[in-house]
């Protein structure tokens, strides 16, 4: 399969991929020269490239399954999907973003650009087939992000969040790497297909296993799965909202696709061992995400926390190591992708110049000022917290299905409980817009594309959840189901 | 037989309804459009009952009326869009529909503030809950069930007293505590069963052990709601505080659906462990009637005591459903009959009769803001025609004979009879410790000296009350005397889930 790669060499598997290279270049020209008032045109620019990309990935999907670039990149029906979810995803965060930034004097060009270079990372990290090239992904992923939190330079929180983030994210890959560089260590490989092979020694074995819990613990960190969350509520806290939208939804994305290659394709081998570490986070994280959440004033903590039980049933999904459980997970987080950008870009919809509104005292009356806004925020929360017909609630059954049918009836009554005790906060935000009076009664000014945005954003929780097949299908698909 | 999907037109009517009056109506000319509108949909879908029943065949418990689509594929399963009735379905559909009606000229002209918003809520919440008593399957079962909470949730918050917030969190975490494990329950049969027919998985054989399980599951999410002993303690808090029709729909329809699911889930799917939980049910049945009984005595509040006194009421139902398992273990076949029939009659009874109850609150309080019992005395001399309808509604709450009320709990007696006496007299108390709440409310708030200056100016009941406390009387009355007209719908029904639940369904059995 390598050699013939290498015979008729093409781009075209990564055509997206240089396209969007290209074009944020050209975005960070466009924008030096020709931005336009409020840089119009840098964001129009984005969009479009967002748009090809998206184009370009579709037409591609019908090639076939290929291993190329001597087995560093791989083109699936897997990527595909996440790469289409990721477009959207990044479309929607720029929207949301536009106002905001502007209002307080970071719109620049650089915020396009570090975008759809986090994007590109994320695409890299989705297509990737070797640890080099995963590690690459998911550096100028991380290191765009780093920047993007960093953007707001006048506020006191944004570089402190930007510092930890940093830190931390160092942390994690250092983690990731010491791990990758004792898999290659092993087995003397680092394209994916050969790192499946059990090394025959104990003692290689060993540090075949002992490889696999720095690769998780990596992981772990990147997903903000319970040990390793702790620098979760800060960094969504303190990253201007607008940034932290971005990187509660597109990142994670990327992160599924970093656990499908790193576990189920690298190391199917050793799935006794990594289903069990994965249940352990899972329950973990439910339990201090939903219990952490309970205590947050702050909106954007909160969903921060609610980030991390989220990431709870998602693993639960991947725990149950069969393919329905993976597939279950990829429908969870992109579907988490989506609610999680309509929680943030309502915070963003409610905020303007020298007003955060992120308190969950700010929504104090919203169905007063607002009755539709505060429908449609009641929507995204009572999808999160998994209500039907709401689209949240889809996933979870999935997953908690995919649970119950690998054995692990315990794991989804956790997550059922625990659900439960996540229902309470997303309760209270519903109590805190419909129940409590308004103190401020100021109107809402928002641009209309952001009204339609968001209103389609809150809708989809309704619509899709009447019609989760339009999603699930392809999730499904892509594991071949 | 019509080839209209009656049933999905049921369901989807009011919700489609009420989305005409939140964004075709809205709040213009003060609302009097929305209320229009919200009307005229309450009709429509009362007018679709009407096919329901004429077309309805008294001879088969089979579901009838049936739709079926796929929606969609989840793990390998399919989950269908699939409605039917039988027996114990079809009646709780009437009933919806019909309390429904009420409920939107019940609040004509309390509701003041975002009157398209109150009216849009409760009728989604009526589709919904037609949509609870169709579904087949047990996903689209659970979508419903797990919906309805939202409108519900926001009418107490919204429209609710004082305490209305910790009332209407508590009345959601409580049902959705219960829900969770159902869920549970449901995704492991299916699983099971390769399906998530609700007939499928009637009809999936399961160990003594699994049995116990997926009973206890069922049992919380359903005790949670009809509300049993001693899961019951969020119904008095969301009664108190929701505004009368939330109350209204509360009491009479959203209880009911904590028994429908005994007999739609418990019963038929694990007939073996019903029969060995059958003790504690019955037991916990007659807490609910006996002591709960008592605490309605000691209540201040002229809600709280309805809403005890529903508990009690609804005791006798899940009384009389296990009561008659006891009894198919001694082959009383014709009892047990006997008590699963009085419980789906008490059911219906007790959404006219705890309605109307409600109801009765609800025009005292609109006029005197008060529903402390201490607060009046002597509204007979100023409310003669209220006075009136109220004493009947007392009565029949006491189980008068003549009204519906009495029907159920008599017949639910008789099979408890057979069964063993003790229950029996436990449960007859309560025609005496009812009777003493009810009639003793009534005596405090209606007879004597009129009490002070807000009785004194009280106003007598307009016609929009009369019309609506008049029809439940009669409805009350209607099913006292001719109780027939309900059992014959319920009656092969009946006898299929006693067949059903005879058959155990242990493997190899």
């Amino acid at each position: 399969m390598l050699e013939n790669g290498m015979q008729t060499f093409s781009f075209a598997p990564m055509a997206a991929e240089l396209f969007v290279l290209v074009m944020s270049c050209v975005v960070m020209l466009v924008d030096l020269f020709v931005p336009g008032p409020n840089r119009r045109n840098s964001f129009w620019m984005a969009q479009a490239t967002l748009l090809g990309a998206l184009l370009i990935t579709i037409n591609l999907s019908s090639l076939p399954n290929a291993l190329v670039y001597g087995a560093h990149f791989m083109h699936d029906g897997l990527g595909t999907v996440l790469k289409v979810g990721l477009y959207i995803v990044t479309a929607i965060a720029l929207l949301y973003a536009r106002a905001y930034i502007a209002e307080r004097q970071f719109m620049r060009g650089e915020y396009y650009l570090l975008s759809l270079l986090a994007m590109l990372g994320a695409m890299v990290l989705i297509t990737a087939y070797s640890l080099l090239t995963i590690y690459l992904g998911l550096e100028l992923m991380s290191l765009s992000l780093y920047a993007m939190v960093a953007m707001q330079r006048d506020s006191k929180q944004a570089p402190e969040a930007a510092m930890k983030y940093f830190v931390m994210g160092a942390l994690a890959s250092g983690f990731l790497l010491f791990g990758m560089s004792l898999l290659y260590g092993v087995t003397g490989h680092i394209t994916i297909p050969h790192l499946s092979m059990l090394p025959s020694d104990e003692g290689a074995l060993m540090l075949y296993r002992f490889a696999l819990v720095f690769i998780i613990a990596g992981i772990a960190f990147k997903l903000g799965a319970v040990p390793f969350h702790m620098w979760i509520p800060d960094i969504y806290h303190g990253a201007p909202t607008s940034v932290t939208a971005f990187l509660g939804s597109a990142p994670k994305i990327a992160a599924f696709a970093m656990i499908m290659r790193l576990l189920t394709e690298a190391m199917p081998e050793v799935k006794a061992d990594w289903t069990v570490m994965l249940a352990a986070l899972a329950v973990a994280s439910l339990v201090i995400g939903n219990i952490g959440a309970i205590a947050q004033s702050n909106l954007k903590r909160l969903l921060a926390y609610s980030a991390i039980a989220h990431m709870g049933y998602f693993l639960i999904g991947i725990a149950s190591g069969t393919s329905e459980g993976y597939a279950a997970s990829m429908f969870y987080i992109l579907v988490y992708a989506l609610m999680t950008l309509g929680g943030f870009g309502m915070i963003l919809f409610l905020a303007r110049a020298g007003f955060e509104s992120d308190n969950l005292s700010d929504l104090k009356g919203l169905w007063q000022r607002s009755p539709w806004y505060a429908l449609l925020m009641m929507l995204i929360m009572m999808s999160m917290a998994g209500i039907p017909p709401f689209i949240g609630f889809w996933p979870k059954l999935q997953v908690f299905m995919a649970a119950v049918n690998a054995g692990q009836v315990w794991l989804a009554l956790t997550g059922a409980v625990f659900s439960l005790i996540g229902c309470y906060y997303y309760l209270k935000v519903v109590k805190v817009m419909f129940f409590d009076q308004a103190e401020d009664k100021s109107p809402i000014t928002a641009s209309t594309a952001m009204r339609v945005a968001i209103s389609a954003n809150g809708l989809a929780m309704l619509v899709l959840g009447l019609f989760p097949s339009t999603i699930l299908a392809y999730c499904l698909k892509a594991f071949g189901g | 037989m019509t080839t209209l999907p009656l049933l999905s037109l049921l369901v989807w009517t009011p919700i489609i309804g009420a989305l005409l009056v939140l964004f075709g109506a809205g709040e213009r000319n003060n609302g009097s459009t929305a209320k229009w509108l919200a009307l005229i949909t309450s009709l429509i879908t009362l007018a679709l009952c009407v096919p329901l029943y004429t077309g309805f065949d008294l001879t088969t418990p089979n579901m009838q009326f049936g739709e079926l689509s796929p929606w969609f594929s989840i793990s390998g399963l399919t989950i269908n869009y699939a409605l039917g009735v039988d027996g114990f379905s079809m009646p709780l559909i009437l009933l919806t529909s019909f309390i429904t009606v009420i409920v939107v000229i019940a609040g004509w002209e309390v509701i003041e503030t975002k009157v398209s918003q109150y009216m849009a809520a409760f009728l989604v919440m009526t589709g919904l809950m037609n949509g609870v008593f169709a579904a087949l399957d047990a996903m689209l079962f659970y979508v419903f069930w797990e919906a309805m909470l939202v409108p519900m949730f926001l009418i107490i918050g919204i429209w609710g007293g004082p305490n209305r917030v910790y009332a209407t969190i508590k009345f959601f975490l409580y049902t959705f505590f219960g829900s969770v494990f159902m869920l549970i329950a449901l995704i492991y049969m299916a699983i099971q069963a390769g399906s998530f027919s609700i007939l499928d998985l009637h009809k999936l054989p399961m160990t003594l052990d699994v049995q116990h399980w997926i009973f206890a599951a069922f049992l919380i999410a359903f005790a949670v709601k009809v509300p049993m002993f001693p899961v019951h303690t969020w119904l008095p808090d969301a009664h108190v505080e929701a505004p009368t029709g939330g109350s209204v729909v509360l009491a009479a329809i959203m209880l009911k659906m904590g028994t429908y699911g005994f007999v739609r889930f418990n019963l038929p799917i694990a007939p073996d462990a019903s029969l060995a939980w059958a003790d504690v049910m019955i037991a916990l049945s007659l807490i609910a009637v006996v002591y709960i009984g008592f605490v309605a005595l000691v209540q201040k509040d002229m809600k709280k005591l309805v809403a005890y006194s529903s508990i009690a009421h609804m005791g006798f139902v899940t009384l009389g459903f296990f009561v008659a398992f006891a009894l198919l273990a001694t082959d009383h076949d014709m009892q047990a009959a006997l008590g699963v029939q009085g419980a789906l009659v008490q059911m219906v009874s007790h959404g006219f009769i705890s309605g109307a109850m409600f109801l009765c609150i609800g025009v005292l309080y609109d006029r005197v803001h008060s529903r402390q019992i201490g607060d009046y005395g002597g509204v007979a001399n100023t409310m003669p025609k209220f006075a009136a309808l109220m004493m009947l509604f007392t009565m029949a709450n006491a189980g008068l004979p003549g009204t519906s009320g009495f029907v159920g709990e008599f017949m639910v007696i008789l099979a408890a009879f057979s069964a063993n006496f003790w229950y029996a007299i436990l449960a007859a108390t309560t025609l005496i410790v009812g009777a003493a709440y009810s009639l003793w409310m009534y005596k405090r708030v209606v007879f004597g000296e009129v009490a002070n200056s807000h009785v004194a100016e009280l106003e007598d009941i307009n016609r929009r009350e009369q019309f609506m406390l008049v029809v439940l009387a009669l409805a009350v009355l209607a099913l006292g005397l001719y109780p027939k007209m309900l059992t014959e719908l319920m009656e092969p029904t009946v006898q299929h889930l006693l067949q059903v639940s005879l058959q155990s369904k242990l493997p190899g059995a």
